[in-house]
């Protein structure tokens, strides 16, 4: 397969950024996404250029380091995955590609295709936790978990944090994100006595950092790769009255 | 002469005992002492944790943008505990046997034994802070079992434990953060330590953004920075992990232990063609449902699975290890597998003129429990395999292939976890401590969680406590000699005599030549090559590779030919350490010493030792921590 790549290039947070044309030959459809990028690299090696900057580590959809936006979408058209599980045999029918960083305010560009989002570490350090020192807990199963809470905390709490949810809002905003969390620790019992300082806590800095509110466009639920559902924010809403 | 300072008296009192005997700071004394963490994955964060809530001054430092992100994140199938809620006979003392008898006794019995004893309060630990472990109906707690045990004592959260574990103690670590007690850095590499009147007292580290280099300094310093499989290059780990810290410590004189014994998972996504950047594994819980199976005829390895009648399916597994059938340890099924695919019975696509692939089938656990419960158990490793290969596992057996994936050596460290650097400790990964030559299963998350929530905080005050510290100025010889040192070596990588070559050139080289040499099976002539070929590797590399961008600026092409610089010197001592042992032991095959089931032969009356290297420029010098087996005499292990 060939393809013609658009790529977001800017050289630093204060730079103005352009597009940059590249094309890239020979493509193989069990190679994945990253990889055909990695390829390119390896050619502007070759010319003596300045590679691609794109963050990326486990490369497996868990640990929301990798965070393109594909031709519009965050993590590409594919529902449901991570960029660096998108393989080039799901651009069968495209040609040409254009490859942007998120953008949100609260994530500004550090270089090419890579944002800070330190927003999001922020937001966990203003309340995203139970207050338990260690050594201070009890037998594991001196408090019981009715089974469908406890799965239902699972999937809250299988966020990877990678920010595709901001950059797809129109505002901007955060709340798929907070609320993931907030919903996680109020399903256990554990969490569950913080809850309502937590969520204002973390509803607060969200609006610190920047982020704006939820007005239900709800993008966030279809374009985040672990499924994340809506309701979260509703649950959460509910947390805050 | 390596001293372990290991405890004496009865195996169940010893960890009590020490912990009486440990050294104490008193609460308002705590914030005058600083500790640098490096690392922030399970280890790590659990560490700066724990120590922030004690009140010590702690910074933290890790690579990717979030501690969050660190590898452990990664970790699918569970962590193991003491807790016999199943009544199915499981203790301390079988938690322990098992991971001696697992690593094939080449492990330390005093620390192995506190783990086994600490794991039961990770558990406890990780349920207060709201870890979403698997549950039964009645609302306890579920466990499973894995490879290499008989009993029901892995706790899991669906195939993403270690992400649940991680973000239990990264949200720690953010509460501290928030306390103000530890002050994390992010997008921040340690390139070197600083050494200042022969103790570890501070760091220097890259900025990854701005490039920036500056020095730190503290009164102690902890490596909890995971492991080197990526030495192999493709590996199952996330594409950051790196043995810089390590290597570093190694090259200031903290020894390093074990550097062959290296495992390699039996359950990855084989690899598909050459421009391949990293594989996949597929978590080892599957081998509980699962049935592993390979043709019996030649002719059938290009058939469609379904295609392949019963009796022509040779379960090769249940064949030759009849007790343990296809929860056999990893080393063992990892060769059987290797063994099957060499004598051309693999499936899957060619790659360099061979088929690395055997079956997974989950057909009859299907049949028995039904589509839903085994998608409520694997539903999400089902997902990532049909993300990767296109095929979907409910309808056609998966295919799977050995691949690098964890490493037991590390840098050596004391019962204290200490190295033999004063004043620098390892935890988690980075350490050789529990696993001896092989790991179990569901082990790796319970050790970096007991290093850091239970062992280090209270070895690292007690280190605290008996020594004192004069203030090192910024301005101190050492820390500019460091500075210099860090400075110089990126200049060296940016301005090569004859640049050529990207890193990742470099790094599939050493790949190839360590996969070959010091992978799956060692022998000796192998490994003789290998060590010229990675010399030869290594001059190479520093005339020619070829690094472009600039260093004051975020530049991964730089940061990665840092880091296979140091796998190049790294991949040496694995390939020396392998040939000095001469016997198979765990994960450490050496094809002289195998018996005839391909099962480990070991030579416990001259190999019963811990491998420290000490650097030197000419040759590491080897010290020998001989292995005293006093609670449990070493068998052969059998799994049959
Ligand atoms: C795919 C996969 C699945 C696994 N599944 C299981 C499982 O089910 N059960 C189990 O028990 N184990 C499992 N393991 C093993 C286990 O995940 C790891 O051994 C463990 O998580 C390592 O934790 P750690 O804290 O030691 O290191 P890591 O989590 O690797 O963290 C290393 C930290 O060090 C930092 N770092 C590294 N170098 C530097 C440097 N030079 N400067 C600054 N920072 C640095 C990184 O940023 C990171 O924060 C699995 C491993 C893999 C690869
Ligand atoms: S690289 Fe980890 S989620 Fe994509």
């Amino acid at each position: 397969m060939n393809f013609t790549l658009h790529i977001w290039r800017q050289k630093k947070s204060d730079a103005t950024g352009d597009f940059v044309t590249y094309n890239i030959d020979h493509i193989d459809e069990d190679t994945s996404f990253l990889e055909m990028l990695d390829q390119l690299n390896e050619q502007l090696i070759d010319k003596g250029e300045d590679c691609i900057v794109f963050d990326y580590d486990c490369r497996e959809g868990i640990c929301g380091a990798c965070s393109l936006v594909i031709n519009g979408y965050p993590h590409g058209e594919k529902k449901a995955t991570t960029t660096c599980q998108l393989y080039m045999r799901d651009y069968k029918t495209q040609s040409e590609l254009w490859i942007e960083p998120w953008r949100a305010n609260t994530f500004p560009v550090i270089k090419d295709l890579t944002v800070d989002r330190s927003s999001f570490d922020s937001i966990i350090q203003s309340g995203g936790y139970v207050s338990v020192q260690t050594g201070s807990a009890p037998d594991a199963n001196s408090l019981l978990v009715d089974k469908v809470s406890a799965d239902e905390a699972f999937n809250s709490a299988t966020c990877i944090g990678c920010g595709a949810c901001v950059a797809v809002c129109p505002n901007a905003s955060a709340s798929l994100f907070v609320a993931a969390k907030v919903t996680h620790l109020s399903l256990m019992p554990q969490g569950k006595i913080e809850e309502q300082d937590r969520a204002q806590r973390m509803t607060d800095q969200m609006e610190t950092e920047g982020f704006g509110s939820c007005s239900n466009h709800r993008h966030c639920e279809s374009v985040c790769p672990k499924g994340i559902s809506v309701s979260n924010i509703t649950k959460m809403n509910k947390i805050l009255i | 002469m390596l001293e372990s300072f290991e405890p004496i008296g009865p195996l169940e009192d010893k960890w009590k005992k020490h912990l009486f005997d440990l050294a104490l700071i008193a609460p308002q004394n705590r914030k005058k002492h600083k500790v640098i963490v490096i690392g922030t994955g399970l280890a790590g964060a659990s560490l700066c944790a724990t120590l922030g809530e004690a009140g010590y001054k702690v910074s933290s430092f890790c690579f990717q943008d979030s501690p969050r992100r660190a590898h452990s994140i990664a970790a699918q199938g569970g962590i193991n505990a003491n807790k016999n809620y199943k009544n199915d006979g499981d203790s301390t003392w079988r938690l322990f046997y098992d991971t001696i008898k697992g690593g094939d006794f080449r492990a330390r019995e005093s620390n192995v034994y506190r783990l086994a004893e600490l794991s039961s309060n990770i558990i406890d630990q990780a349920v207060a802070q709201g870890v979403p472990f698997a549950r039964e109906y009645s609302g306890y707690l579920a466990n499973r079992s894995f490879g290499g045990t008989q009993v029901s004592r892995t706790f899991y959260a669906r195939g993403q434990t270690g992400q649940q574990l991680l973000l239990g103690a990264y949200q720690a670590h953010s509460r501290q953060i928030e306390e103000g007690s530890v002050t994390h850095h992010s997008r921040s590499e340690m390139l070197e330590l600083i050494m200042v009147e022969g103790r570890a007292r501070g760091v220097v580290v890259r900025d990854l953004v701005s490039g920036e280099i500056s020095a730190h300094v503290a009164d102690c310093i902890v490596l909890c920075t995971g492991g080197y499989s990526n030495a192999f290059y493709l590996s199952t780990n996330a594409k950051g992990c790196n043995t810089s810290a390590t290597w570093r410590a190694y090259k200031k004189g903290a020894f390093f232990a074990n550097p062959s014994f290296t495992q390699i998972h039996p359950t990855c996504v084989p690899p598909t063609g050459e421009n391949q950047s990293k594989l996949t594994l597929m978590s080892e819980s599957l081998r509980n449902d699962g049935r592993i199976w390979a043709p019996k005829n030649v002719e059938d390895c290009e058939k469609n699975p379904i295609d392949i009648a019963e009796e022509d399916r040779d379960y090769f597994l249940e064949r030759m290890y009849p007790a343990f059938a296809n929860l056999v340890p990893r080393d063992v099924a990892s060769r059987a597998v290797k063994h099957i695919c060499d004598e051309g019975y693999g499936v899957g696509s060619k790659v360099h003129g061979q088929r690395l692939g055997v079956y997974l089938d989950f057909t009859d656990i299907i049949n028995k429990l039904g589509l839903d419960a085994v998608a409520e158990k694997y539903g999400n490793l089902f997902e990532m395999y049909e993300s990767i290969t296109g095929e979907d596992p409910y309808k056609t057996p998966m295919k799977i292939y050995p691949a690098p994936h964890y490493t037991m050596g590390g840098l050596w460290v004391d019962y204290n976890l200490m190295t033999t650097v004063e004043g620098l400790f390892a935890g988690g990964e980075a350490n050789f401590s529990d696993h001896g030559a092989n790991r179990l299963g569901a082990s790796a998350l319970m050790q970096g969680l007991a290093d850091g929530y239970f062992v280090l905080p209270q070895t690292v005050a007690n280190y605290l406590a008996r020594n004192s510290f004069d203030k090192v100025e910024e301005d101190h010889p050492e820390v500019e000699k460091s500075l210099d040192s860090v400075k110089a070596r990126i200049e060296q990588l940016m301005h090569a005599p004859d640049p050529k070559h990207s890193p990742e050139y470099f790094h599939q080289k050493l790949g190839g030549i360590l996969w070959e040499a010091c992978g799956m099976s060692r022998e000796s002539g192998t490994l003789e090559r290998a060590i010229k070929e990675i010399e030869t590797l290594e001059a190479k590399f520093w005339n020619n590779i070829k690094v472009t961008g600039d260093d004051k600026d975020l530049n991964q092409t730089l940061e990665r030919a840092g880091r296979v610089a140091d796998f190049i010197e790294l991949g040496k001592l694995m390939c020396q350490d392998a040939l000095m042992r001469e016997e198979s032991c765990g994960a450490h095959a050496r094809v002289e010493h195998l018996a005839e089931g391909g099962e480990a032969k070991r030579d416990d009356d001259n190999f019963s030792f811990v491998a420290a290297w000490q650097y030197n420029e000419e040759q590491p010098e080897l010290h020998k921590e001989q292995l005293h087996f006093e609670f449990i005499k070493p068998t052969v292990r059998n799994y049959k």
